[in-house]
C-alpha cells in the first residue's frame, strides 16, 4: 500500500481526448518527495528543450503536494508546472484552497496534461470516472463564475474547481488559474488556455492512507492551536491595516519611486474603514487554522477573494488609494490576471503613453484618470485588442514589439519576467544571490527563512537565537554577529541564499504552505514547520525514514533538477542579473565574487551549470549524461571534477 | 401514566457561523477519529460533520450528521439571514437521498455523529478540538429531564396506525416486539 500519496497520476491527452490512470514509481517519491519535485522529473523526461511552450508537447502538470490529504495542518498547496512562453523557461506556481486534497481523495497525486483540445473543454474527475466535457458555453466567463456554474451543472456542490478566465483563454502571459480563495500565478494560466482547457473539476471520496497514523495524529493535533497562536505565521501583513511598511518601501507607478512620507494616521484610518466595509470574512485553506484570505464584496462587482500583497499592487501602480484596488480586483480576478505582474504592465503602458511612444492611435479615447486608464487597458489586454495584443505578452516582449524606445521603460524585469517593484539603496548580498539565481521568478518564492534585518541590541539577538529551532547552528552564529547596516560575509550570504531557497523546495514538494514555513522564518524566526520537525511528519505519514540531512539532500536534488531544466533550455550566468536599478548602489566586483562563490558552493560551473560530479552524487546521472551529449558540459571541462570525485572516494 | 423525572447530560456543540473560516479541519479530524483502525486514514466524505460551503455567497455552515431518512422533504425553505440566502438543507443534518452528505461513500450507509464517544472519554469531540477559531465550541450540562407520555397522544398515534394497517397487523407486531429477543 502507498501511504500519504495515492501512487497514481492521471494522464490526459487533450489532442486525442484520452484519459489514463498510471501507477507511479515509489522510488521517485523517495528521491523527490512529490509536488514540484516529481513534476520536475516528468518535465525532464518528457519535455525536451526543443519543445516550444505553445507546442502540444509541452506539459501542464497539477501536483498535489506529498502531505496533502494527510492530517498535517496547513498542507494544502498544489504546484502547477510547465514551460512559459514569456521566459521560455520552467514556470512554477502554487495555489492553496481545497483542490489538491480533493484530487488526492479522487485517487491521484497529479494530473499531467498534454496535447491541445480542438475546442474549449473542461475536465470532470469523480474518483475513477473522468470525462473531457465541452466548455463552449463557458467561453468568456469569469474564472470564479465558471467554477460556480460547473458545480451547478454537475450537481456537485462539493466538487473543487480550478479555472481560467478570459485572460487565459486568450493566452495572455499574465493569466492565472483561479480556485476558490486561491490562484496560481506566474504564467501558468496561459498554457491552460493554450491547451483549450477552461477548467478542471474534481470530486474525491476515497481514503488516503497513513503509514503510522496514531503517531502522526499525536504530532498533528497540537499544531492547530500552535499555528493559530503563532503571531509570526500566516499572512501577517494582510491582517494589518497599518500599511506603512509596504507603502514606504515598495515603489509606486511602473516600479519607479518610493513615497516615504505618504503614510499617516489619517490614511490608515481611511483605508481601515474601506477594508472593513468590503470584507465579508476572513477565510482559510484546507485543514489550516490561519485565515489568510479576505472574502470581498465590492459594490457593483462579483464577490471575490483577496490574498497576499495584491491588496496594494494595483493602487500603488496607478497612484491610487485602496478602494481603487478593491474595485479593480473585482474585475481582474474574474478575468484571471496575476495581481503582481499585471499592475506593473499597466503602469508601464501608461508611461509609454505619457512618453508619446503609445499614442491616441494606439489607445483611442484613452481616459485621463490613472485608475480609469487601468480599467481601459485591462479590457484591451484580456481581449488582445489593438496594442493590447502586444501588452498581453508581458512587459519584456511588449517593449520589444512596440519598439520606438519602449525597451528603455522595461527596467524591472529579470529573465524576461516582472519582478516585485522594489527599488532600494544599498545592495544586499544574500538578496542579490536570491534574485540572480532563483528558478522561481519571484523573490517571495525564494526568500524567507533568514531574517531580513538584524535586531539592533545584541542581548535581544541572543534571546532570539536561543529558541530558534528552525535554524541550523551556523546561522545562529552569523545572526549573533550581525550588526545593523553590516553586510554578511560572502560565505554567510551564500549559505543564507541556500537555506532560504531550500525551504521553498521543501514546501513545494510537500505542499506545506510557505506562510507556515519557508516564507515565515524571516520575521520572528518561529515558523511552525522547518527542516528539523518536518522529517518527523514526513516519516510518520509516508513510512519513509527521513531525517534532516536526508531532507536537505532531497531539496538539493530537486533544486539541481529544476536548474537543469532551465540550463537545458539555455539559461546561463549571463541571465542571472537582477534589474539594474534594483539597488541604487551596486558593487559589481563583489557581485561577481558572490556569484562565483554561490556557484562553487552549489557545485556548479562558473557559468551556473551543475557539474557532472554534483549531478551524479545526487543520483541525477541521467542529467549529466544528457548534458554531455548535448555539449552543455564538456568532457574535458569536466575532467578535473571527475578526479576530485575519485579522490574523495579514495579518502572515504 | 405518571411523569418520570431524572437527570440527563446534554452534549451540545455550539456553532458560530460568523467565526467559521471554512478550513474543514473539523471534517478531517472527524473522519480520522472514526476511521478503523482509528486515525488510519482521512476522508472528509466520511466525516460526520460537514461545512456546507457556498464561498462566493459567503455561506459556511458546519452541520452534524443526524438521523437517516429514506425520503427527501416534499418542499424546502430558503432562509434569508442578514441579507444572505441559506437553503434549508444547509442547516439539516439528516442523511437523506437528496444529497451526498453523511453517507459512507462506498456503501451509501448513513453516518451519524456520536459526539466522539470513546473510552476514556475525550475532553471534547474531535471537531471542536481542531477549531481554535471557536466556530465550534462544546458544552456539557445537566438537565432535569421530564419524560411524560400523554395518554391521548398514544391513542391518537395507535389509532392512525390501526386505520392504516388494520388491527390484526398491529397486534402481530406488538406480539412479536413483546416476545423474547434473539441472541
Amino acid at each position: 500500500m502507498r501511504y500519504a500519496e495515492t501512487g497514481y497520476n492521471l494522464e490526459i491527452d487533450l489532442t486525442r481526448g484520452s484519459v489514463e490512470r498510471v501507477e507511479t514509481d515509489p522510488k521517485l517519491t523517495e528521491l523527490h518527495l512529490g509536488g514540484q519535485g516529481t513534476a520536475g522529473k516528468i518535465l525532464w523526461d518528457r519535455v525536451p528543450p526543443e519543445v516550444e511552450p505553445f507546442s502540444p508537447d509541452n506539459l501542464l502538470i497539477f501536483s498535489a503536494g506529498l502531505l496533502l490529504a494527510t492530517p498535517v495542518p496547513g498542507a494544502n498547496r498544489s504546484a502547477v508546472d510547465t514551460f512559459s512562453p514569456q521566459t521560455n523557461l520552467y514556470s512554477h506556481s502554487l495555489f492553496g484552497g481545497f483542490f489538491g486534497p480533493e484530487l488526492k481523495h479522487a485517487g491521484y497525486d497529479k494530473i499531467v496534461i498534454r496535447g491541445k483540445s480542438p475546442d474549449l473543454v473542461y475536465l470532470w474527475i469523480k474518483n475513477g470516472q473522468v470525462e473531457i466535457r465541452d466548455a463552449g458555453h463557458l467561453k468568456g466567463k469569469g474564472a470564479l463564475q465558471t467554477s460556480a456554474q460547473i458545480k451547478e451543472e454537475l450537481k456537485q456542490p462539493e466538487a473543487q474547481v480550478a479555472a481560467i478566465g478570459l485572460a487565459g483563454e486568450n493566452r495572455v502571459y499574465m493569466a492565472t488559474i483561479e480556485h476558490a480563495n486561491s490562484s496560481a500565478s506566474r504564467g501558468v494560466g496561459v498554457i491552460m488556455g493554450d491547451k483549450n482547457l477552461k477548467a478542471i473539476a474534481v470530486r474525491g471520496t476515497k481514503d488516503v492512507h497513513i503509514a503510522r497514523p496514531a503517531e502522526l495524529f499525536e504530532i498533528c493535533n497540537p499544531m492547530y492551536q500552535a499555528i493559530f497562536d503563532n503571531p509570526h505565521c500566516g499572512d501577517v501583513f494582510l491582517h494589518e491595516d497599518d500599511e506603512e511598511w509596504h507603502v514606504n518601501n515598495f515603489a509606486w507607478g511602473n516600479a519607479r519611486e518610493r513615497q516615504k512620507g505618504y503614510w499617516n494616521k489619517e490614511i490608515e484610518e481611511k483605508w481601515a474603514s474601506i477594508s472593513e466595509k468590503v470584507r465579508l470574512r476572513w477565510t482559510g485553506c484546507y485543514n489550516c487554522p490561519k485565515d489568510c484570505h479576505q472574502a470581498i464584496s465590492y459594490p457593483g462587482r462579483p464577490n471575490y477573494f483577496l490574498k497576499c500583497y495584491s491588496k496594494l499592487t494595483y493602487a500603488m501602480a496607478a497612484y491610487k488609494e485602496l478602494d481603487f484596488n478593491y474595485d479593480i480586483l473585482g474585475v481582474t480576478q474574474e478575468y484571471g490576471l496575476d495581481g503582481f505582474s499585471t499592475p506593473q504592465l499597466l503602469a508601464f503602458a501608461v508611461e509609454l503613453y505619457e512618453a508619446g511612444i503609445l499614442t491616441d492611435k494606439d489607445l483611442p479615447k484613452f481616459p485621463s484618470d490613472s485608475g480609469e486608464r487601468f480599467f481601459y487597458l485591462v479590457e484591451k489586454i484580456v481581449r488582445r485588442e489593438g496594442v493590447g495584443d502586444a501588452l498581453a505578452n508581458g512587459v519584456y516582449w511588449a517593449a520589444r514589439q512596440i519598439g520606438k524606445g519602449a525597451e528603455e521603460f522595461d527596467h524591472n524585469t529579470m529573465k524576461k519576467f516582472e519582478q516585485v517593484p522594489l527599488k532600494l539603496g544599498m545592495i544586499n548580498y544574500p538578496y542579490f544571490l536570491m534574485y540572480a539565481t532563483g528558478e522561481k521568478m519571484n523573490i517571495t518564492q525564494i526568500e524567507g527563512s533568514y531574517p531580513q534585518i538584524p535586531i539592533a541590541e545584541k542581548k535581544e539577538r541572543e534571546a532570539f537565537v536561543k529558541n530558534w529551532d528552525a535554524a541550523p547552528e551556523r546561522f545562529k552564529k552569523w545572526y549573533l554577529e550581525w550588526e545593523p547596516r553590516q553586510h554578511p560575509s560572502i560565505e554567510a550570504a551564500v549559505n543564507i541564499c541556500d537555506w532560504n531557497e531550500a525551504m521553498h523546495y521543501v514546501d513545494d514538494a510537500l505542499g506545506t504552505c510557505a506562510f507556515l514555513s519557508s516564507f515565515r522564518g524571516q520575521f520572528g524566526g518561529r515558523p511552525p514547520y522547518h527542516m528539523y520537525n518536518l522529517p518527523d511528519f514526513i516519516s510518520r505519514a509516508t513510512g519513509m525514514d527521513i531525517d534532516t540531512d536526508g531532507l536537505w539532500e532531497i531539496t538539493r536534488r530537486n533544486r539541481n533538477l529544476i536548474r537543469a531544466l532551465n540550463v537545458r533550455r539555455g539559461l546561463r550566468r549571463i541571465d542571472e542579473k537582477p534589474p539594474e536599478d534594483h539597488w541604487k548602489k551596486r558593487e559589481p566586483e563583489m557581485e561577481t565574487k558572490l556569484l562565483d562563490a554561490y556557484y562553487e558552493f552549489k557545485g556548479w560551473t562558473n557559468d551556473g551549470i551543475p557539474t557532472r560530479e554534483t549531478l551524479d552524487k545526487l543520483g541525477l546521472d541521467y542529467v549529466s549524461r544528457d548534458f554531455l551529449e548535448r555539449g552543455i558540459l564538456a568532457d574535458s571541462g569536466d575532467a578535473p571534477a571527475k578526479e576530485t570525485s575519485a579522490e574523495k572516494k579514495k579518502e572515504t | 401514566m405518571d411523569s418520570e423525572s431524572r437527570k440527563k447530560i446534554v452534549k451540545e456543540i455550539k456553532v458560530d457561523l460568523d467565526k467559521c473560516i471554512g478550513c474543514r479541519a473539523c471534517e478531517v479530524a472527524c473522519s480520522a477519529f472514526h476511521a478503523r483502525p482509528k486515525y488510519s486514514s482521512t476522508n472528509p466524505a466520511r466525516s460526520r460533520i460537514r461545512v456546507i460551503t457556498d464561498d462566493l455567497n459567503d455561506v459556511y455552515v458546519p452541520i452534524r450528521a443526524g438521523d437517516y431518512t429514506p425520503a427527501e422533504c416534499t418542499g424546502r425553505h430558503t432562509y434569508t439571514i442578514n441579507g444572505k440566502k441559506y437553503k434549508e438543507c444547509s442547516f439539516c443534518g439528516v442523511s437523506c437521498p437528496a444529497r451526498d452528505y453523511f453517507k459512507e461513500p462506498d456503501s451509501g450507509l448513513p453516518l451519524k455523529c456520536d459526539m466522539c464517544e470513546d473510552d476514556p472519554p475525550l475532553s471534547e469531540p474531535m471537531c471542536v478540538q481542531v477549531c481554535p477559531h471557536d466556530a465550534l465550541t462544546y458544552e456539557e450540562r445537566e438537565e432535569e429531564a421530564t419524560e411524560e407520555v400523554k395518554q391521548e397522544d398514544l391513542e391518537i398515534g395507535l389509532e392512525s396506525l390501526v386505520n392504516k394497517y388494520g388491527l390484526d397487523k398491529i397486534k402481530d407486531i406488538v406480539a412479536r416486539m413483546s416476545g423474547p429477543k434473539e441472541g
